[in-house]
């Protein structure tokens, strides 16, 4: 039973994870109909400004502050470079783009900091564990992903629902060349939200940063994942978004958690270790599959 | 006399091209710092010779496969047309599969610094294909070895769900007497491991065994530390699990980890002493064990060059004076078993730290002696 509890646990941190990284990628490719491989990317930016921030000045704050800062300027950065030119064109350019940018990201990032991976311990507060029932000791610093999570989907809540900014995004995902045409600057909304998206991967960034390696490449690791979630919740939705990465989160957690043993009980053990194995890498695929195939547009679509 | 005979085979030299030597290796993506390793670690051998290996001048012709299979058979395949006769440096087994047919069809020779899959260590072995390294199975055995050795009654086995990953964990369980509670396989690209480490927990083994190389290694390293499991519950890996660039990604975390080793900085015979220091001097960093590999390969070709006079044409001799493997390891014994893949002695050693507050892989005691694979069994060298 404590074991479910932490499972569960274990699903919302992922989860929360997921979420910062999402609901970015589903306003780019909501609002604008950009696919952005670039977005994972974005995250490792954001991981290595904290982790060399904190290297320089031993603080974690300046690290958390240089990771958002980082990541956005960055985002903003390829918006204005790249990405502003390929509104028009078809989304074989953009990935074809973006997947030319993740390159020269990996290679800029090796070239100036070494392929050496650099290390961010967990600051002093956020370490060690703590009791949440008898017999249950979890992680301080997972317990802390999981509330700057909900920070973030409270906080990104409030900004599309009741600022003239979220306003503008939920009309850009409904009808842009409405909102263009009612003299809205849709190109400065654009570079808005693309750094938007920056800064929350620069916030996941330095929240796994601690947990996980930093490496090159880290980000494309998840930028698959992301995907999934956007595409299960809707894409363009932040409501789905949050939805999409807690199903995904529950599902890997407690896929990789139960299904080999419930396997066990049905099948011969070097079969089930062998299907399970599989199942559970495939298990958010399966899970996409079903949504898709009861609703295909997710399961809260921006445009419905 | 010799000076004679000596200095005749150096103008023979002098009128035929100098040997060259293939080398490809993966110098990009995350996990180009280990070719570079590799690379430099085998570029000693030849700056200490003063650009010879066995008194040979020889021409290192490196190219980076990106960890690529593609690219590494283009640029073996451009090589071949151009004459190359010796090839070394792949430092990935799915590298290595698809160059070492191309090689060997051409008539060349194959010497390994890393990569000993099972594929081509029992019947496919080849006469002109040579591992210097290890067998991949030999250190997931020998750690088996080392859980017996240590004590553990019962044991949890972590590794990712592919072939390597699958048999890191077969080869385990070939030597490792106690109860297996659990082998529980992650996914390849998977980052974090609370959900596994929630089970281990539950599953209350005296230890653990985890194959989990390159960055997924140093998130679980880091991750087991920070969920408190460090102190309860000991980790074994084999050595590649956790090399010195890890040890610094992972702060303190890698600190009481058990590991199988053939060798590790802090081998204490001169040869190796000598190589740490002569690499620290040449490249400001500690090698690792690739590195030392890449060394004791160059080594290996030397002595074999030497007893040829350079000359890659003598083929047959020249894989015959390799299969002696008269060099001085670093490692300390070496030779060739049947299927000229490496019978050595196999360490157990702790991550500890030094008297300078480093962290470093101490040599426990020695577990396996002369220790082969067991594919060469069914090896028959034609």
């Amino acid at each position: 039973m404590l074991l479910l509890v932490e499972q569960l646990l274990n699903g919302l941190q992922y989860g929360a994870m997921l979420f910062m990284l999402a609901s970015g990628l589903t306003l780019i490719f909501g609002i604008m109909g950009v696919i952005n491989l670039t977005h994972g990317a974005f995250y490792m930016i954001g991981a290595y400004s904290a982790a060399f921030a904190v290297l320089g000045t031993g603080s974690f704050l300046v690290g958390a502050l240089s990771a958002l800062v980082g990541a956005g300027l960055y985002a903003v950065l390829v918006e204005l470079a790249v990405i502003q030119w390929l509104y028009r064109r078809d989304h074989l350019y953009q990935v074809l783009a973006t997947l030319g940018l993740i390159l020269f990201t990996n290679e800029a990032v090796s070239i100036l900091f070494g392929r050496k991976p650099p290390l961010m311990d967990i600051p002093p507060f956020l370490r060690g564990s703590v009791g949440l029932l008898p017999g249950l000791d979890y992680p301080v610093i997972r317990l802390a992903f999981i509330a700057i999570g909900a920070l973030v989907a409270i906080g990104l809540w409030g900004l599309v629902n009741h600022t003239r900014l979220g306003m503008l995004i939920r009309a850009g995902a409904d009808d842009r060349e409405m909102v263009d045409a009612l003299g809205v600057d849709i190109r400065r909304l654009y570079t808005l939200v693309f750094g938007l998206g920056g800064v929350l991967c620069g916030l996941a960034g330095v929240m796994a940063a601690p947990l996980l390696a930093i490496e090159i490449g880290m980000g494309e690791r998840v930028l698959i994942t992301t995907f999934v979630v956007i595409v299960i919740g809707g894409v363009g939705s932040i409501r789905g978004a949050l939805v999409g990465a807690l199903l995904v989160g529950m599902v890997d957690s407690l896929g990789r958690a139960y299904l080999p043993q419930a396997l066990q009980l049905l099948l011969p053990a070097s079969v089930a270790d062998t299907l399970g194995a599989g199942l559970v890498s495939a298990s958010i695929y399966v899970l996409m599959a079903l949504v898709l195939l009861v609703r295909p547009l997710g399961l809260l679509p921006a445009r419905a | 006399m010799g000076a004679f005979a000596a200095s005749a085979v150096w103008s023979c030299q002098a009128w035929a091209d100098d040997p060259t030597i293939g080398f490809i290796t993966t110098l990009s993506t995350p996990a180009g710092y280990i070719g570079e390793d590799i690379r430099d670690g085998f570029q000693l051998a030849i700056t200490e010779e003063g650009g010879k290996l066995g008194g040979v001048a020889v021409k290192l012709v490196i190219e980076d496969d990106a960890l690529k299979p593609a690219n590494a058979k283009q640029a073996v395949d451009r090589m071949i047309q151009s004459g190359v006769k010796l090839f070394t440096g792949v430092n990935f087994s799915n590298v290595l599969a698809a160059v070492l047919p191309g090689v060997l069809e051409s008539g060349g020779t194959y010497v390994s610094v890393n990569a000993g899959p099972s594929t081509f260590a029992g019947e496919k072995c080849n006469a002109g294909y040579f591992v210097a390294s290890f067998q991949n199975d030999a250190f997931h055995e020998t750690a088996g070895l080392a859980a017996n050795d240590l004590g553990y009654k019962k044991m949890v086995l972590l590794a990712p769900n592919y072939q390597a990953g699958r048999d890191a964990l077969e080869g385990f369980k070939r030597t490792y007497k106690g109860e297996i509670a659990g082998e529980i396989y992650t996914k390849l690209d998977q980052t974090d491991f609370s959900v596994e480490l929630a089970r281990v927990r539950s599953m209350t083994p005296d230890a653990i065994y985890q194959f989990h190389p390159g960055g997924a290694g140093i998130n679980f390293a880091k991750q087991y530390a920070n969920a408190g499991l460090a102190k309860t519950i000991p980790m074994l890996i084999p050595s590649f699990s956790m090399d010195a660039r890890m040890v610094s990604a992972t702060g303190d975390a890698s600190e009481g980890i058990y590991a199988s080793a053939i060798w590790t900085t802090e081998t204490g015979n001169p040869a190796s002493r000598a190589f740490v220091a002569a690499f620290k001097r040449a490249y400001a960093r500690m090698p690792t064990m690739y590195a030392q590999q890449a060394y004791d390969t160059a080594r290996l070709v030397g002595s074999a060059l030497q007893a040829v006079g350079g000359d890659l044409t003598k083929r047959d001799e020249f894989r015959k004076a390799l299969r002696a493997a008269e060099f001085t390891s670093v490692r300390g014994k070496f030779a060739f078993g049947p299927n000229q893949h490496p019978i050595q002695d196999y360490y157990l050693t702790r991550f500890e730290k030094n008297g300078s507050g480093e962290i470093v892989q101490t040599i426990v005691r020695k577990i396996a002696s002369d220790y082969g694979d067991v594919y060469s069994a069914s090896c028959k060298m034609n």
